[in-house]
């Protein structure tokens, strides 16, 4: 400890793990600019290169290169493998060979058996003996699902529900690993056991004293595996490489461990600058070999892989992994968290070439440094490549080491976590409540008959009151299904080694969705302030409308329809709020859809806005594709007004733009682009992706596959490359509407 | 009293019309009819197809968006030719002043109101062509008014943007340039655009049913445009 910890500042993160404290009392912040920055050397480009190769190769095959079905992956169900043994300079793969995919049949072993189908492979038979005695997360969902629940489900009023895949979404504090080592991480649980056990034995106690034991032997196998590659993480990281080498051993521990939906890395790169910044000032490391070790590390991140079926990358298109890594924020005390290896991190989507991977986000604060906000922008204009979200407006609530999991979700890093939960498609509430609880495409009755609507003419009060019952009764539903699910996740499929790097006692969050914000806020416009007609077919149900003169829409920055938005949002929130939670997690509310606004289009009927049978819905909180008429700022103004309050769980919002439209030359698109994102988070705005690229461009690489292999965009709460999303998915970012002026 | 005028439409993130972030506003209504002109929708005066706004009501709304304009950023009165509605872009700008917003009118000068320029920060004037006769076949209007405004602007050194529209064969020869040197020598000014012609308005001729004129013509390069405002400033 002595010898690690030389030179490190502050007493109280010594005694507790703090790593808050230890950050707060060493880093430096950093104000200037990036010309410190360095080009990879021709050692990271032949790294990159092999990397890129095996990439290409895997998008030739189909988007899997090889699947090693023998045994079901674990932190040590594989030997030690490289990408390049002589020349990396951080270890640690998933599997023995590159960008091999392990099965995890721990969520559902069906689902695990169908993706290695979909790309031609078998499970072995050693696998699925052993998985026949045992109870996965999907049997013991399903177990208990009730008869509404799966009608609910396969109706897709709520959809993408992790019933069958990992959950995901959860942080370790991987920063723990490289600060204390494990030993320490080990002895500390030990503590927080015995303790426990001097408690009363109720079925609380019990559970955690389980989870306990779980998370103390995950993290002995976490120090077994990095043995594999000749390093001892028992103590403390003494430099620069060991603390990248540390903390990456631990995010790739989770990440064989949890096919997690999201599995995020938090919030890193100010923790890493003062190791870089000790061995940098004792003269031990120069500027290159740091950012060699950052874009090792992060070429590493770029490589983590998760075996998925084709199902489920309709509803997140590219193959996302979510590796998010924050960046930036203020500090509670007034000095800014960006350092030098802030803009390292993001620096390396010049020396790797831009990529999705890892999930780069900027928390923004008005107070950032003016070179650092610059410089972002400056990124964005390049590479499309990284998302903003309001360090304003989350600091106050999480303090100031929170990360972002996934997309939009913050969470305190080791003290809080959340279970996942997919989303509510409030746009098919609406029709159902018209319908009287039938499903408008089967026709099959999914909720409680309270009546259907009777007149020819949609009444907007009438609606209210009907949408309103439906709400409730979807909200109800929607909390029950979400604690059968995460009762079975925490029982069936815990997440050991993550949970490990959380403090024993956390706070959680449970958090819902609703997609289709948009369609629906404009749908209830158009029976306020137009003449609707509900059109029916011969079964009698509403299957369509007849508008009849303008309404407004959400778009607009018009007061009149985006309170409806507002109150919408707060509506809901309330109502799932009625249902208590499982381990009293705090519900929240997130606006996301992630690119499933597809899909959930697709399953739903024509609806009052105009907007037909099928066509996808808007991404997230964004405004219907098109419906926007005063141009970008209008629209954003009106996302803006969506309450953070109400939606814990983050509100996304998708702005692309083309170059031409934002300023005439470099300079001033950079610095308008900063005056956008100083405007837009002024007003509490919570998130934005930002794309600044022509639709031509996206159009010549949808017909000409392969000619831009690096294409990357922003989607809603991610990016991905765009030559991985399927042809549909291609054709609905490119109808999206691309603010753009003559 | 309350001013209201007729507004075509507005574009919330202008970035293009004057320094930083803008709200640009397109004033309903021209006297001129450049026959390159990308927004023939806004020509007709007399308030047809626009909506009517109160100076406040329109304040109140440009204020939502005084969030982005940061240090540069602010209004554009645009159009149409915003100064045929004087009154109205006065009242604008003096209310919008209160706010400490920044205003700039984007005008051809064929129309002047004194208290509208004189109380803009920022004049961007598009001067079409510096011959009478080649103007007039341009715009179908007098040079006259044009070059009024353009003395006033000498003699008031109102801070102006200058932009020069560069169509092939009539306004990108070298002798051309030195007619526009000539032409605004003296003048008080911020900053100096040539801009390519584009053909990207052409569909709104078709939609109006609007005969275009320039059918046939190609659009610079930017490398010619480029030289020429290296050539320009050699004349300045």
């Amino acid at each position: 400890m002595k010898v690690a910890w030389t030179g490190f500042k502050g007493e109280k993160w010594k005694k507790e793990i703090d790593v808050r404290d230890f950050i707060q009392q060493n880093y430096k912040p950093y104000e200037k600019d990036g010309s410190f920055l360095v080009p990879p050397t021709e050692r990271t480009i032949d790294i990159n290169n092999k990397y890129i190769e095996l990439a290409k190769k895997e998008r030739e095959n189909g988007g899997v290169l090889s699947i090693d079905t023998s045994v079901p992956s674990s932190i040590l169900s594989y030997k030690p493998g490289y990408l390049d043994r002589e020349n990396e300079l951080i270890y640690g793969l998933q599997t023995e060979k590159p960008l091999e995919r392990s099965v995890n049949p721990f969520g559902g072993l069906r689902l695990a058996q169908k993706a290695c189908e979909a790309y031609g492979y078998t499970l072995d038979e050693k696998v699925l003996e052993n998985f026949r005695y045992k109870t996965t997360h999907n049997d013991g969902v399903f177990s208990v699902y009730t008869p509404e629940m799966r009608k609910a489900r396969s109706s897709g009023v709520i959809t993408g529900l992790p019933d069958a895949y990992g959950r995901g979404r959860l942080i370790g504090d991987y920063r723990r690993v490289a600060l204390y080592g494990i030993d320490f991480l080990v002895a500390k649980k030990q503590e927080d056991k015995l303790s426990l056990g001097k408690m009363d034995m109720d079925v609380e106690n019990i559970r955690l004293l389980e989870e306990l034991a779980k998370q103390i032997d995950f993290l002995q196998k976490l120090k077994e595996m990095a043995a594999g590659y000749g390093d001892d993480i028992s103590h403390p990281a003494r430099n620069s490489r060991e603390a990248v080498q540390w903390l990456y051993y631990a995010y790739l521990g989770a990440i064989k461990e949890q096919n997690g939906a999201a599995m995020s890395l938090g919030r890193v790169s100010t923790f890493l600058d003062i190791y870089f910044q000790r061995d940098l000032e004792q003269g031990k490391i120069t500027e290159e070999k740091v950012q060699e070790l950052i874009d090792d590390f992060v070429i590493k991140l770029r490589m983590a892989r998760q075996l998925r079926t084709p199902e489920y990358n309709e509803l997140f298109a590219g193959d996302p992994t979510w590796v998010t890594e924050s960046v930036g924020g203020m500090g509670e005390d007034g000095r800014t968290l960006v350092t030098k290896t802030s803009f390292r991190i993001l620096h390396t989507l010049y020396n790797l070439g831009p990529a999705p991977e890892p999930n780069l986000t900027v928390l923004w604060s008005d107070r950032l440094p003016k070179a650092f906000k610059e410089f972002c922008a400056k990124v964005s204009i390049d590479t499309d490549s990284i998302q903003y979200e309001n360090d304003d407006a989350m600091r106050p609530v999480y303090g100031d080491d929170y990360a972002i999991a996934c997309c939009v979700s913050a969470a305190a890093v080791g003290k809080q976590m959340q279970y996942f939960g997919a989303r509510c498609n409030i746009a098919k509430v609406l029709l159902m409540s018209l319908n009287g609880g039938v499903d408008e495409v089967s026709g099959d009755r999914v909720g409680p008959d309270f009546g259907a609507y009777e007149g020819d003419v949609l009444e907007y009060d009438v609606v209210m009151e009907k949408f309103k019952k439906y709400i409730a009764w979807v909200s109800k539903l929607y909390v029950n299904t979400m604690n059968i699910i995460h009762r079975m996740h925490d029982k069936y499929a815990y997440e050991k080694l993550q949970m490990a790097l959380h403090d024993t006692h956390v706070k959680r969050f449970m958090s819902f969705g609703m997609a289709g914000l948009s369609v629906c806020v404009d749908s209830l416009s158009a029976i306020k302030y137009a003449k609707v007609k509900p059109i029916r077919d011969e079964r009698g149900i509403i299957t369509d409308f007849e508008v009849e003169g303008d309404f407004p829409k959400y778009g607009n920055d018009d007061e009149r329809i985006d309170s409806i938005a507002v109150w919408l949002v707060e509506h809901f929130i309330g109502e799932l709020k009625k249902t208590p939670t499982y381990r009293n997690a705090e519900h929240t509310l997130s606006i996301l859809t992630i690119t499933s606004n597809v899909v959930y289009g697709k399953k739903t009927g024509s609806t009052p806005d105009g907007r037909k049978k099928g066509e996808p819905f808007a991404p997230g909180a964004n405004p219907m594709h098109g419906r926007d008429s005063e141009g970008a700022l209008a629209s954003l103004n009106s996302v803006a007004k969506i309450p953070y309050e109400a939606c814990r769980d983050g509100i996304s919002c998708t702005f692309s733009i083309t170059p031409q439209t934002i300023g005439k030359t470099d300079e001033e698109r950079i610095k308008n682009l900063v005056n956008i994102l100083d405007g837009y988070f002024a007003q509490g705005a919570h998130h934005l992706n930002v794309n600044v690229l022509d639709r031509k461009t996206l159009i010549y690489a949808m017909e000409n596959p392969g000619a831009l292999p690096f294409l990357t965009i922003r989607v809603s709460g991610y990016a991905v490359n765009f030559n991985a999303l399927s042809r549909s998915q291609q054709q609905e970012v490119i109808s999206r509407t691309f603010h753009e002026r003559l | 009293m309350s001013k209201s005028g007729f507004v075509h439409s507005f574009e919330t993130l202008g970035a293009l019309d004057g320094p930083g972030v803008r709200f640009v506003v397109f004033l309903q209504g021209c006297p001129l009819r450049c026959a390159y002109c990308h927004n023939p929708d806004t020509w007709k005066t007399g308030g047809e197809g626009a909506k009517v706004y109160a100076a406040e009501e329109l304040v109140a709304k440009i204020k939502r968006y005084k969030p982005y304009f940061g240090k540069e950023g602010g209004v554009t009165l645009s159009g149409g030719e915003p100064l045929l509605q004087g009154d109205f872009c006065a009242a604008l700008i003096s209310l919008l002043k209160e706010e400490n917003i920044h205003t700039a009118i984007d005008t051809s000068g064929t129309a002047f109101h004194k208290e509208a320029v004189d109380r803009a920060d920022l004049i961007i004037l598009d001067i079409k062509h510096t011959g009478p006769d080649e103007y007039k076949k341009l715009t179908g209007y007098s040079i006259a008014p044009a070059i009024e405004f353009l003395e006033y602007c000498k003699a008031t050194q109102k801070p102006l943007w200058i932009r020069q529209v560069i169509l092939p064969g009539i306004t990108d020869g070298r002798e051309y340039i030195k007619s526009l040197a000539e032409h605004i020598k003296g003048l008080n000014i911020k900053k100096i655009e040539l801009l390519p012609y584009h053909t990207l308005g052409v569909h709104k001729y078709e939609k109006l049913g609007i005969p275009y004129k320039l059918k046939d013509m190609p659009t610079p390069k930017q490398e010619e445009v480029e030289s020429l405002y290296n050539f320009l400033k050699t004349q300045m």
